[in-house]
């Protein structure tokens, strides 16, 4: 238990997949122009970082590892190199369904996070997540922790991004650099304080 | 003609400066910083990078006539996807070190957005030859800034380049020391950003 607690902090704070492992950077520049939108794309994208991580870990364990496929008769079988290209697959198909069923059901919802669903599937910090669960070797409980903490790592980035962006807009920035440059400047900044968490263990 | 009139030339050199997708476009920055600590692995990842983008270029451009409209997306993604597990599985068989480096950064070039953005909008309306040429010049200029980047990360982080002392005992017998912030994420984004800045002042003049 106390491992999972650790591996929670761990993922939104010090190993930020955004501001440790650059992830999801195209979309963090794009939409932190806004508040409302960040924080609905931060939403979106804890929800499906918690579905699609443990469905990315039981493809893994159970189609494509050595010896997953021992269950149907064939226990020599290799097949984790097309772990690209199936992830991708589960992920597209999941919040394809995900929208439809939150269409459907939860109109509310959809209305908050509809639109920022399609995006989400070209994040590379879903795909990212899904490939550091295999290369870490996370058992699934600490999967569910890792997919649910790295978004929301992800979410807080995003949000203090979008806090600090609307504050810049009254701020003097040499020509040239505004826009992206100082962005990135700013989400370096941004990094540096997230690393003074790196002395917390548990 | 002039070599430099040609529009093969300009299709292959104007992403470099003038249309930089890191830096203009602000597309595939994902990976751009991850594999910047040391000169070698971008060195890699940028080839990794343009042999895709010029492939799946000329896959989908060969193929742009017979995709049906609505699937043209899965259609991409499949295709990109088997080049990036082709460059993978040689980056593996040839350069074990390495790929343990990139870890799960070659696998990302599949949503990385130069590759998909370059097959929507230019492969799919251009014959195979431009394709591959803008795939080409694309991967060039996503390289351009990796291998700045990583140049500039690795010299001052650790005193190396390509893994051979540059800065000379000496000064650190005078008191340098390198400057650890490089080696760390904050100094990526830092970099990256005074890159930017660079460049827009270069394009003015």
């Amino acid at each position: 238990m106390e491992n999972l607690i650790g591996l929670a902090l761990n993922s939104v704070f010090v190993g930020n997949i955004l501001l440790a492992y650059f992830l999801g950077m195209c979309s963090f520049i794009a939409v932190s122009k806004n508040m409302q939108t960040a924080i609905g794309l931060g939403f979106a994208v804890i929800f499906v970082l918690s579905i699609t991580t443990p469905a990315n870990w039981l493809v893994y364990h159970y189609l494509l590892a050595p010896g997953a496929l021992a269950w149907a008769g064939l226990p020599g079988m290799d097949l984790s190199f097309l772990k690209f290209i199936l992830f991708i697959a589960v992920i597209a198909a999941l919040v394809q369904g995900v929208e439809m069923i939150i269409d459907r059901y939860l109109s509310g919802l959809y209305n908050a996070l509809g639109v920022f669903l399609p995006l989400i599937t070209v994040n590379c910090a879903i795909l990212g997540t899904s490939l550091f669960m295999v290369e870490r070797e996370y058992t699934f409980s600490e999967t569910l922790v890792y997919g649910v903490g790295s978004g929301t790592g992800w979410m807080l980035a995003i949000v203090s991004m979008a806090a600090i962006r609307r504050k810049l807009r009254y701020a003097d920035v040499p020509k040239g650099l505004e826009g992206f440059g100082i962005t990135m400047i700013t989400t370096g900044l941004i990094a540096m304080a997230f690393m003074l968490f790196s002395g917390i263990t548990l | 003609m002039k070599l430099t009139r040609s529009p093969s030339f300009k299709i292959l050199t104007e992403p470099l400066q003038k249309n930089n997708p890191i830096s203009n476009q602000i597309l595939g920055i994902c990976s751009a910083l991850a594999v910047t600590v040391q000169l070698n692995t971008a060195i890699v990842m940028s080839v990794a990078l343009t042999a895709v983008v010029a492939f799946s270029n000329l896959t989908i451009s060969l193929l742009r006539n017979i995709i049906p409209r609505n699937i043209r997306i899965i259609v991409e993604v499949a295709v990109i996807a088997t080049l990036v597990i082709l460059a993978d599985e040689i980056i593996r068989a040839f350069m074990y070190q390495i790929s343990k480096q990139l870890s799960v950064f070659v696998g990302l070039i599949i949503t990385n957005c130069i590759v998909m953005g370059r097959a929507e909008t230019y492969a799919m309306s251009n014959p195979p030859w431009r394709s591959f040429l803008d795939g080409i010049g694309n991967g060039l200029g996503y390289s351009s800034v990796l291998i700045g980047v990583a140049f500039i990360r690795e010299l001052l982080g650790s005193g190396k380049l390509l893994g051979f002392q540059i800065v000379p005992a000496m000064f650190y017998e005078a008191g340098y020391r390198n400057m650890g912030i490089m080696l760390l994420a904050p100094g990526a984004f830092i970099i990256i950003g005074l890159f930017s800045w660079w460049q827009n002042i270069m394009k003015k003049e």
